[in-house]
């Protein structure tokens, strides 16, 4: 089932179809990455920028990325760069290179009962609690934002229902959203930030879960067809907390999540899931980072997605990485994709990191199989029809991480997002 | 009362080495009621024409026929003939990812026969059926065929079999890789389907163990994409003690097609 992808070209690129250093494994692919180049951000200059990783930490590892609040801090992308490679740069509508002044899609949240919602300006304390950004779009957006809003689930509190937070664009303009979602102590909340309508946004995420704390974030793309999204997600993870994260990516021309979970207590659990249903055209993609950096932690990452059409493109990125503190750690990653059709384009890089060999387990996968005619075949031989074999299949692919959601009408409302998308390849 | 007709099949494959017939000219009338035993050695062409009849692309027919109650089966999609009433107990049958046994079930039942099974019936159908065939109840919870052992996947062929209620059913080689107690709880399950007294039977086989349980009325000895040889019951266990040896090309037997069990 699983194939190796043979061709190296990048969608977006036609007139380079290689880049330098391409490897499966996808380390140290830009020349910019490499200790010898005397590029701003290389070699000692990495390390010098770096929060995470620091002296001794090879440029190659996942540790040693930039981060900061300042995008001038981060060089204009070329496409060059691991992070930015997979992207085509020329869809973004500026949101790697323009101020980004455009109004942002308008926020309406509907939450219950304890709920603490606030909209907060640029000085807030709490803004910058939990994440630092890792890119030049994601710093754009820190820079521009002009309002943040912050949501609170109080200590010990358990929320009776879900927080909607409804993201609704309405026009091309590039734009930076901010938010804050803090739940304290022993708290217990699902949050749902469901975002609609035609945007261009650069949006970053900052997530706490603090001791004991239990949160789903729950991350819906259904965006109109010209829509442009970037959005990084960080969530940092005190002592004893529970995290899930569920992205579903259905619509829009470019969408690109980072999400990030950071372990900073043990005993803490991430979860990060994700859907995605790349149609003809449609680039989306995921980059993940589980930064294990604390004793006895779990992490457990899956993403599944489904493409069809004509350069219809979905990346995938999972980096883990076990730091020499993390003993005890047990993570697993994996990325399944179906391809539906000839002309779509997956691509999938599971990276796992480990500097200490004192862990419960470690593992990582990735399959990117055709619609399989061995299936076909088996399914038509009990009389089933091609098109309802064919649902069947794509149906019960995805809906492993749609029962992930465990909000019934929401894991409604995207089933039924699902059956329009094999629909629409059924035309 | 059916009759599954084949007649001068000819079936080729593409390979990278080009075209290569496999089957060269295989005529067969099964009724119902009737059991047919197709034995033959390895590479003989046996599996290939199970895979034709149920339609699989990879198998190219170059000329003859095959007709169910004189309609044109070579006309008809797979999932036609599944309809039309031919099941196909496949010799490696494939794990289908994100589909559960039990919406698969119901969805052929219901492509089959036109409508949705009424679902108190239903359930209580595949429940006794799963029983009988000694497949844990908990089985309808996971996805089809995935994970299940080489005897689980064959108990689970038979148990569609069981419930879909084909015209003809065609096993290929579905005794192969069963211990002794598997074999005789996949063979009662044959043989209940086929007393029910409204299906016929094409049994493919290498080895004569399965037909201790599975009595055939008609032997046919496939050799080299021919039938070389046919007779009742008591050829099956000729072939258990001389083998296929005596029917090598050279082996001094005359291999003349026999008539046509008709």
């Amino acid at each position: 089932m699983t194939e190796i992808t043979e061709e190296k070209a990048r969608i977006g690129a036609p007139s380079q179809p290689f880049i330098n250093g391409f490897t499966e494994e996808g380390e140290n692919l830009s020349p910019i990455n490499t200790s010898e180049s005397k590029a701003p951000l290389a070699g000692e200059a990495v390390k010098a920028h770096s929060h995470g990783g620091g002296v001794g930490i090879p440029d190659s590892s996942r540790a040693g990325r930039l981060t900061s609040y300042k995008l001038a801090d981060f060089a204009p992308l070329t496409g060059m760069e691991e992070d930015w490679r997979f992207t085509p740069l020329k869809r973004l509508r500026g949101l790697h290179s323009d101020v980004l002044k455009g109004t942002a899609p308008a926020v309406d949240i509907t939450a219950p009962e304890g709920i603490i919602v606030e909209t907060v300006g640029r000085d807030d304390a709490r803004i910058g609690s939990a994440a630092i950004p890792e890119d030049r779009v994601s710093a754009n957006a820190w820079e521009n934002f002009s309002e943040a809003t912050v949501i609170t689930v109080p200590e010990e509190h358990q929320a009776t229902g879900e927080i909607m937070v409804s993201i609704e664009g309405s026009g091309l303009e590039a734009s930076a959203q901010h938010f804050v979602i803090i739940a304290k102590r022993f708290s217990k909340a699902v949050v749902v930030l469901d975002h609609r309508g035609t945007a261009v946004v650069a949006e970053n995420v900052e997530i706490l879960v603090e001791d004991g704390a239990q949160l789903t974030v729950i991350s819906l793309q259904e965006w109109t067809d010209d829509s442009v999204h970037a959005s990084s997600q960080q969530a940092k993870l005190s002592r004893d907390a529970k995290f899930k994260h569920i992205v579903v990516s259905l619509g829009g021309d470019l969408v690109r999540l980072t999400p990030s979970a950071r372990f900073s207590g043990p005993g803490a659990e991430a979860e990060l899931f994700g859907l995605y249903y790349a149609d003809a055209g449609q680039h989306l993609e995921q980059r993940l980072f589980v930064d294990h950096a604390v004793p006895n932690c779990k992490s457990n990452v899956l993403y599944k997605g489904a493409l069809q059409g004509r350069n219809a493109h979905a990346v995938w990125v999972g980096d883990v990485l076990i730091r020499k503190e993390a003993e005890g750690t047990d993570t697993y990653e994996a990325n399944r994709n179906l391809v539906l059709t000839d002309g779509a384009r997956a691509d999938s890089v599971p990276n796992l990191e480990i500097e200490t060999g004192l862990i419960a387990g470690a593992g990582h996968a990735s399959a990117t199989g055709r619609f399989d005619d061995e299936h076909l075949f088996y399914l038509m031989a009990r009389g089933i029809p091609e098109k309802v074999a064919r649902r069947l299949v794509v149906r019960g692919f995805l809906n492993e991480i749609i029962s992930q959601i465990k909000v019934p009408a929401l894991e409604e409302r995207l089933t039924e997002a699902v059956e329009r998308e094999l629909a629409a390849s059924e035309n | 009362m059916s009759t599954l007709e084949i007649k001068d099949l000819h079936v080729s494959i593409d390979t990278e080495q080009g075209t290569k017939e496999i089957l060269k000219g295989v005529s067969l009338i099964i009724r119902t009621g009737e059991t047919h035993a197709i034995m033959g050695p390895n590479g003989s062409g046996k599996s290939t024409l199970a895979s034709t009849i149920a339609g699989h692309p990879r198998y190219n027919v170059t000329s003859g026929s095959i007709t169910l109650d004189g309609e044109n089966v070579l006309d008809m999609s797979v999932d036609e003939r599944a309809r039309a009433g031919l099941f196909l107990a496949m010799q490696y049958p494939v794990e289908v990812p994100g589909v559960s046994m039990t919406n698969f079930l119901r969805t052929a039942k219901t492509a089959i026969d036109g409508e949705a099974p009424k679902l108190r019936t239903w359930t209580k159908d595949v429940k006794a059926a799963m029983a009988q065939l000694r497949i844990d109840a908990d089985f309808t919870q996971r996805n089809v065929n995935e994970g299940f052992s080489g005897g689980e996947k064959k108990r689970v062929e038979i148990l569609q079999l069981e419930l879909f209620k084909p015209k003809f059913a065609i096993l290929d080689e579905t005794d192969s890789g069963l211990d002794v107690d598997a074999l005789k709880v996949v063979s009662e399950g044959v043989n209940r389907a086929h007393d029910e007294g409204n299906m016929g039977t094409l049994l493919i086989t290498h080895y004569t163990r399965i037909l201790r349980y599975i009595k055939p009325d008609f032997v046919h000895v496939f050799v080299e994409g021919k039938i070389v040889d046919q007779g009742g019951a008591e050829l099956a266990d000729r072939l258990e003690d001389e083998g296929y040896d005596r029917y090598a090309p050279g082996a001094g037997v005359a291999v003349a097609p026999a008539a046509a069990a008709e």
